[in-house]
């Protein structure tokens, strides 16, 4: 009967020494809203998710989430399966995480794009692409001849808004009679639809094309139409090696990496986070040769102000369609402004549909 | 621009471009339906079509063994259709939906290793006379031969079904299965044929999408127009010419819509947006008011299981 307690002992022991340290079964969840292999936002998340993997930490992720009821379940079961830490990757899911994070206070959370961080495990981070878009802008505005930029835009949602209007104003400061077309597709991803979209604008004059959408349908359509296009979200290159000027990347990976090794090491703390090109969450692909070495350096130097903070996408004087003043001369727009931008700044032409 | 002549051809010719996936998958479907099968796994079939296509391209690096791979690969996947709805006697619309829901991820996970390739060029025919005529080339020349393909087909199911006499058996089928037993037809093996026929129209309007319209393979790329090519059936009363014109007023107002939010027109986007879908069924409701040739052309029993007594 001794025996019997000691070997009992001795494997509680063992057990309460792995429980301890719990390095050992570490587990970091991810939900994503569309499939890994759609090549653009979930991609890209994927692709810091693989980052965080490479750095010796255990993951699993869930993908094709749709954004509601379902997302509530999905992390739910991700945070009672023993997860540690879990990043749910689509604004719709701020709510949602939010719940569950109420009931699992020993669980941290990461949610991406949102804004509401109501329990003290819940962190909120997002990417400032705007500032590539300025880079686009310049680029755009050197680069026509017909002086006519092609924007294939997704949803009037704040974050579309704030591209359009930080490459419209990149690309007047180098070429003010520019002009930006945009089309609205109401859609994240129909290579299809986007395709049209691209071959419309470009049939109105466009000579410079630049999407808002994932796919990389746009991207191709240029490059058969012979005009410049930029690649989004990540390296599109391949796809239209003539036509892409550079790619804006989302960068997630070091971010994963070092959110997941703080959890796993406990230091841990709830933030809101909007890196850009200084953190290197936003990052740009290789320049095109074709846009001349003057340009790239000249593109290359913005690149390094805007990440260093010399020159911010929206400095005053900005003002919006009626000719009301937005942001006063010598001063930035804030990010409060930025986050909840509405409104399109004077040279871009129709409305923001409601 | 938009009055240029020359400019409204390339416009047409876009159009017509545009439309080619809905007319392939709706008159695959239109037969599939007159023999009295309602397969919604067009979807299903289309992005297994689109991934197979755009997978053998890769691999083999012929474009023709691609598209006649597409088209086998939607044979083989209806085939299960076939089997569960004839041979098992399973409820059609719970079939078809489980089809289109495995569709998808099959192709999801078939595709994994094939995304962020390439597509390649596809050869497009009459390419000097497209440049050479004003007006006609761009609509008439320079495309693939298999848009050229599709605008005929609807014309060749038209012939099929009101003038042979295979055409006759199918109708027979779809209308009145019991008559059509009574009279010595094997109403489960033309069946079978016909839902075989429309896995390989979708399985080729699938790879249109990958190898030639956007030559790429990406998740979920068909993007709904399985659906909206089987509304199309439904909305053009089973006549293949009223397929065509409703598939190409759908890609026409797609893309009209597309250009005049480019040139700046003050109409809310929304609505824009909409109108591909109200113009597409009022305009089919309007050529189809004719009660005796809806009635005419309804297959009868759509949808029944058909059990051969012994």
């Amino acid at each position: 009967m001794y025996k019997n307690f000691f070997k009992y002992l001795i494997s509680a022991i063992f057990l309460l020494g792995f429980s301890v340290n719990s390095n050992a079964d570490f587990k970091v969840g991810f939900v994503y809203v569309g499939p890994t292999g759609d090549h653009g936002w979930t991609f890209q998340h994927h692709e810091g998710r693989n980052a965080v993997e490479a750095a010796g930490i255990k993951t699993t992720f869930v993908e094709s989430v749709p954004e509601g009821a379902d997302a509530e379940r999905v992390i739910r079961q991700l945070a009672q399966s023993g997860h540690d830490l879990i990043f749910t990757t689509s604004f719709g899911y701020m709510d949602p995480t939010n719940k569950v994070a109420k009931d699992f206070p020993n669980v941290k959370f990461e949610h991406a794009t949102g804004y509401k961080r109501e329990h003290s495990n819940v962190s909120t981070y997002s990417a400032r692409f705007y500032e590539g878009r300025t880079l686009l802008g310049h680029i755009a505005g050197k680069m026509t001849k017909t002086n006519t930029i092609g924007y294939i835009a997704s949803f009037p949602i704040p974050e579309v808004i704030r591209g359009i209007n930080a490459m419209t104003l990149a690309a007047q400061k180098v070429n003010p009679n520019i002009k930006t077309k945009i089309v609205w597709v109401f859609t994240w991803y129909d290579p299809g639809k986007e395709a049209e979209a691209a071959q419309a604008l470009i049939d109105q004059g466009a000579d410079i094309i630049m999407q808002h959408t994932d796919s990389t349908a746009p991207v191709q359509t240029a490059e058969k139409a012979g005009v410049w296009s930029f690649g989004q979200a990540s390296d599109m290159q391949r796809f239209a090696p003539k036509s892409i000027l550079t790619s804006i990347i989302d960068d997630w990976a070091p971010y994963y990496v070092e959110r997941a090794i703080a959890a796993r090491d406990g230091t841990w703390k709830q933030q809101d986070t909007w890196h850009g090109l200084k953190e290197g969450m936003v990052a740009m692909g290789p320049y095109n040769s074709a846009m001349g070495a003057d340009l790239v350096k000249e593109v290359e130097q913005l690149q390094k102000d805007l990440a260093s903070g010399k020159v911010h996408s929206f400095t005053g004087p900005i003002y919006d369609q009626k000719g009301n003043i937005l942001v006063a001369e010598g001063k930035v727009a804030d990010d409060g402004m930025l986050a909840g931008m509405s409104v399109y700044v004077k040279g871009v032409e129709g409305d923001i549909p409601k | 621009m938009i009055l240029d002549i020359s400019f409204i051809g390339i416009l047409i010719g876009s159009i017509m471009a545009s439309s080619v996936p809905l007319i392939l998958a709706a008159s695959g479907e239109l037969i599939t339906e007159r023999s009295g099968v309602l397969n919604l796994g067009v979807e299903g079939m289309m992005i297994i079509g689109a991934i197979s296509g755009f997978a053998l391209m890769v691999i083999t690096d012929n474009l023709f063994i691609a598209i006649v791979g597409s088209m086998l690969s939607g044979v083989i996947i209806s085939l299960i259709f076939g089997f569960l709805t004839q041979s098992l006697l399973t409820n059609h619309v719970a079939t078809g939906l489980a089809l289109t829901i495995f569709g998808i991820g099959l192709s999801a996970m078939l595709g994994k290793s094939f995304v962020g390739i390439p597509g390649k060029e596809f050869p497009i025919l009459f390419s000097s006379l497209k440049e050479s005529i004003p007006f006609f080339g761009p609509i008439l020349f320079g495309h693939s031969i298999v848009l050229y393909f599709a605008f005929a087909l609807p014309f060749l199911t038209n012939y099929f079904l009101k003038k042979t006499k295979l055409g006759l058996v199918v109708r027979a089928v779809g209308d009145s299965p019991v008559s059509a037993s009574n009279q010595g037809i094997n109403v489960i093996l033309v069946r079978y044929c016909c839902i075989l026929y429309g896995g390989a129209m979708c399985g080729l309007a699938g790879a249109y999408l990958s190898l030639i319209y956007t030559p790429q393979w990406i998740e979920n790329m068909t993007a709904g127009r399985g659906w909206i090519a089987l509304a199309l059936v439904v909305f053009a009363t089973w006549s293949p010419i009223k397929v065509l014109i409703g598939a190409l007023i759908f890609g026409g107002i797609t893309i009209l819509q597309l250009h005049m939010q480019a040139i700046g027109f003050r109409i809310p986007v929304q609505f824009l947006s909409a109108l591909p879908y109200l113009m597409t069924i009022i305009v089919l409701v309007v050529i189809s008011r004719d009660s005796r040739k809806i009635k005419l052309n309804t297959p009868t029993s759509l949808g029944r299981i058909f059990y051969k007594e012994k």
